[in-house]
């Protein structure tokens, strides 16, 4: 499965790099993407895996990066 | 400027303002050390504030090699060393870059998206003859929808009534309006400049043009080139390299080499200002970003950045020859008449001709123009794969392949330089003999010429597969100037051409520009594949790296030029920031550097690389 969601007040660069990563990092997801530029992320999950459990991870991490940023899901 | 920014402007000022009463008052009256600590605190925690706690609570949450903490760590250790106006003001003109950033990217995200401003936002459909407004999305296929002047055309379809002129400029990068008649097919994302017209929906909003097209665009940015990938890398070692040093540098000197502490420690906080590397986390994806936004403007898409950067290399430039270098539509090339002149020629096998549908048969009838009185012609017999009998003038004509000539037991002949082995032959004989023939060819695409002598400019080979006879290949590579032309091909063959030119080219890289609906193995084995006037083909978008909308040979050394282009930025932006960091972190150390243009170095540096990143958006001129 694969979604695509807004971000709100991702200020800075290099923490949309640190997320990206942090989220690649969690079980079950074949890709991810945090574009600063386009404010959105986009994740991609493995078949079979529970997409929402993943997302709720993703959130976890993004929010210890930069607690300023709100993932609109 | 958004309400944040504003805010961010005001505490700006006001530290600025506060930071100058401070040391006018320092100049005139001589205050304890107290005192002015707690002077100088004021302008800085009005600045900085957010910093600081951003920095507290990213290191709760173990992340130390956080801009904020940095930049608290730097200032609040300039205090320590009784640096007092200096931490204030590297504090203000910290914000002050930041604000800039902001702006920088948040102009640059919003013209890159009126770029890609396609979306349609609604859809009249007409249901139970009442016309209500819904979302595209809510469009079931085979309803009907009225789209009126200015609108936005919401979903594919075929125009049912009304006719009118598009505008898909936003699609295609094509500037002149088309007209659309009852019947046409019409693609979403186009804006109806001209009266009402009623459109039969062929697919859903999922399914239609411009949902493809805003998907690719949205997912161009996760095919990351080599040279993002370079940041990353970079990234991830930079700061912690640049941290440790800034330890050394503190602790080493007044240790080993009875340094003052606090000089090496203000030195060491120099480093720790510059050791964020956002100038290049920002700048060079936003450079790609805005090259590929640029490219779409020009009906060129692109489907992730390292393809920007296999367009940028290009050695070997591999065209199809159909429909791609040529317009995949017949035109009369040259008649030889025999006995008659040609215009007479011309006219009895337009007569003769214009009965059949065959293109070649509606080739000769375009090329005559004029006037077919079909009082002069007879009966009229269709000779299946050999041509036609027609009675014409009360004499009988018959025009066709050589084999019915052959059958009539006419030879035909040639004049001396006559080239009928290429392209197609409409011989024509009537009963006292051969009349002639006529020579139809492909028509060249008026822009081809142009696109093969943009490349071999650029210092690009340029290569042209066909599946014609080599007779017909070699007279269109020889009017186009191409380096090279293979031909007789299958589409297997194609393959097999593009494999021995992969081989060729070595670390050069090779594209290719086909119609994309018989090439799609060839476009996914080239370094990079053009699909071009593919809009309404899934299969060529799926299998192209690059979707060109029109058909426009010319924007194949475009989509290359934007590619060097937008890598020459991005090679711009690495070379300054990294230049930039380098020097002031030397300069720091030797200590002739203050944190002011530690400062510039880290936010300033970043302010220039995303108005350079910003250039990547102007494409040039054809």
């Amino acid at each position: 499965m694969r979604k695509t969601f807004e971000l709100e007040d991702l200020d800075c660069a290099n923490c949309a790099m640190k997320m990206e990563n942090a989220i690649r990092g969690i079980e079950g997801v074949k890709a991810a993407s945090v574009s600063f530029i386009t404010q959105k992320m986009t994740v991609e999950t493995e078949e079979g895996a529970d997409f929402d459990a993943v997302m709720k991870k993703a959130v976890k991490l993004c929010r210890r990066i930069e607690p300023d940023c709100v993932i609109k899901l | 400027m958004t309400r944040k920014q504003k805010k961010s402007l005001i505490r700006i000022l006001a530290a600025a303002a506060l930071l100058a009463a401070c040391l006018i008052l320092r100049r005139f009256a001589a205050l304890p050390w107290w005192a002015e600590l707690i002077a100088f605190a004021v302008p800085y925690l009005i600045s900085g504030y957010d910093v600081l706690l951003k920095a507290v609570r990213n290191i709760a949450h173990g992340q130390i090699f956080d801009e904020n903490f940095l930049m608290s760590l730097a200032t609040v250790g300039a205090f320590a060393v009784g640096e007092y106006p200096e931490a204030a003001a590297v504090m203000i003109f910290y914000q002050i870059g930041e604000l800039f950033q902001s702006i920088a990217v948040g102009k640059s995200r919003k013209s890159i998206a009126a770029l890609m401003d396609i979306k349609p936002d609604h859809a009249n459909v007409i249901r139970n003859g009442e016309t209500i407004t819904v979302s595209p999305e809510e469009v079931a296929v085979g309803e009907l929808i009225l789209v009126k002047a200015g609108e936005r055309i919401p979903l594919d379809g075929v125009i049912e009534s009304g006719s009118t002129v598009l505008n898909t400029v936003a699609l295609t990068g094509e500037s002149a309006p088309r007209e659309a008649q009852p019947g046409e097919t019409v693609l979403s994302g186009s804006v109806n400049a001209g009266g009402v017209i009623r459109i039969r929906t062929t697919g859903v909003y999922a399914d239609s043009t411009v949902a493809k097209v805003l998907e690719l665009v949205e997912r161009s940015s996760e095919k990351k080139a080599r040279s993002e990938n370079f940041i990353t890398r970079f990234a991830k070692w930079y700061t912690p390299a640049v941290v440790a040093a800034a330890v050394l540098l503190a602790v080493v000197p007044p240790l080993l080499f009875h340094g003052e502490w606090s000089e090496w420690i203000h030195r060491a906080l120099i480093f720790l200002v510059v050791s964020c590397p956002c100038a290049l986390v920002v700048s060079v994806p936003l450079t790609f970003f805005c090259g590929m936004g640029g490219a779409s403007k020009r009906g060129i898409l692109i489907k992730g950045s390292n393809h920007m950067e296999t367009l940028a290399k290009t050695g070997i430039a591999v065209f199809d020859k159909t429909g791609t270098l040529t317009k995949g539509s017949f035109e009369v090339s040259a008649i030889h008449a025999n006995g008659m002149s040609r215009a007479e020629l011309l006219d009895i096998a337009a007569l003769a001709e214009s009965y059949s549908d065959h293109p070649i048969a509606r080739s000769i009838v375009r090329a005559h123009g004029g006037h077919l009185d079909p009082k002069r012609a007879g009966e009229v017999e269709e000779l299946s794969g050999l041509g036609i009998r027609a009675v014409i003038d009360g004499k009988t004509i018959h025009a066709g392949s050589e084999k019915l000539m052959e059958s009539l037991g006419i030879t035909p002949f040639c004049r001396e330089g006559c080239r009928c082995g290429s392209g197609a032959c409409v011989h024509v004989a009537s009963d006292e003999g051969y009349c002639g023939h006529i020579l139809i060819s492909d028509e060249v695409k008026p822009t081809s010429a142009g696109a093969i002598s943009k490349l071999r400019g650029m210092g690009i080979k340029t290569v042209m597969l066909t599946g014609d006879a080599a007779p017909a290949a070699n007279e269109t590579a020889a009017a186009l100037r191409i380096d090279e032309a293979r031909s007789g091909l299958l589409p297997a063959g194609k393959v097999e051409a593009v494999e021995a030119l992969l081989e060729e080219s070595g670390k050069r890289k090779v594209i290719f520009a086909g119609d994309g609906i018989n090439d799609a193995p060839v476009l996914a084995r080239a370094d990079a594949g053009l699909a071009m006037g593919a809009l309404g083909s899934d299969a060529a978008i799926e299998a192209a790296d690059i979707v060109i909308a029109d058909d426009d040979p010319v924007k194949v050394p475009l989509a290359v030029n934007i590619s060097k282009r937008t890598l020459r930025i991005v090679l711009q932006n690495i070379v300054f920031a990294i230049a930039v960091k380098l020097i002031v972190l030397i300069l720091g150390a030797l200590g002739i550097a203050n944190m002011w243009i530690a400062v510039f170095a880290d936010v300033g540096v970043a302010v220039l690389a995303i108005l350079n990143a910003i250039r990547a958006m102007k494409t040039p001129n054809e």
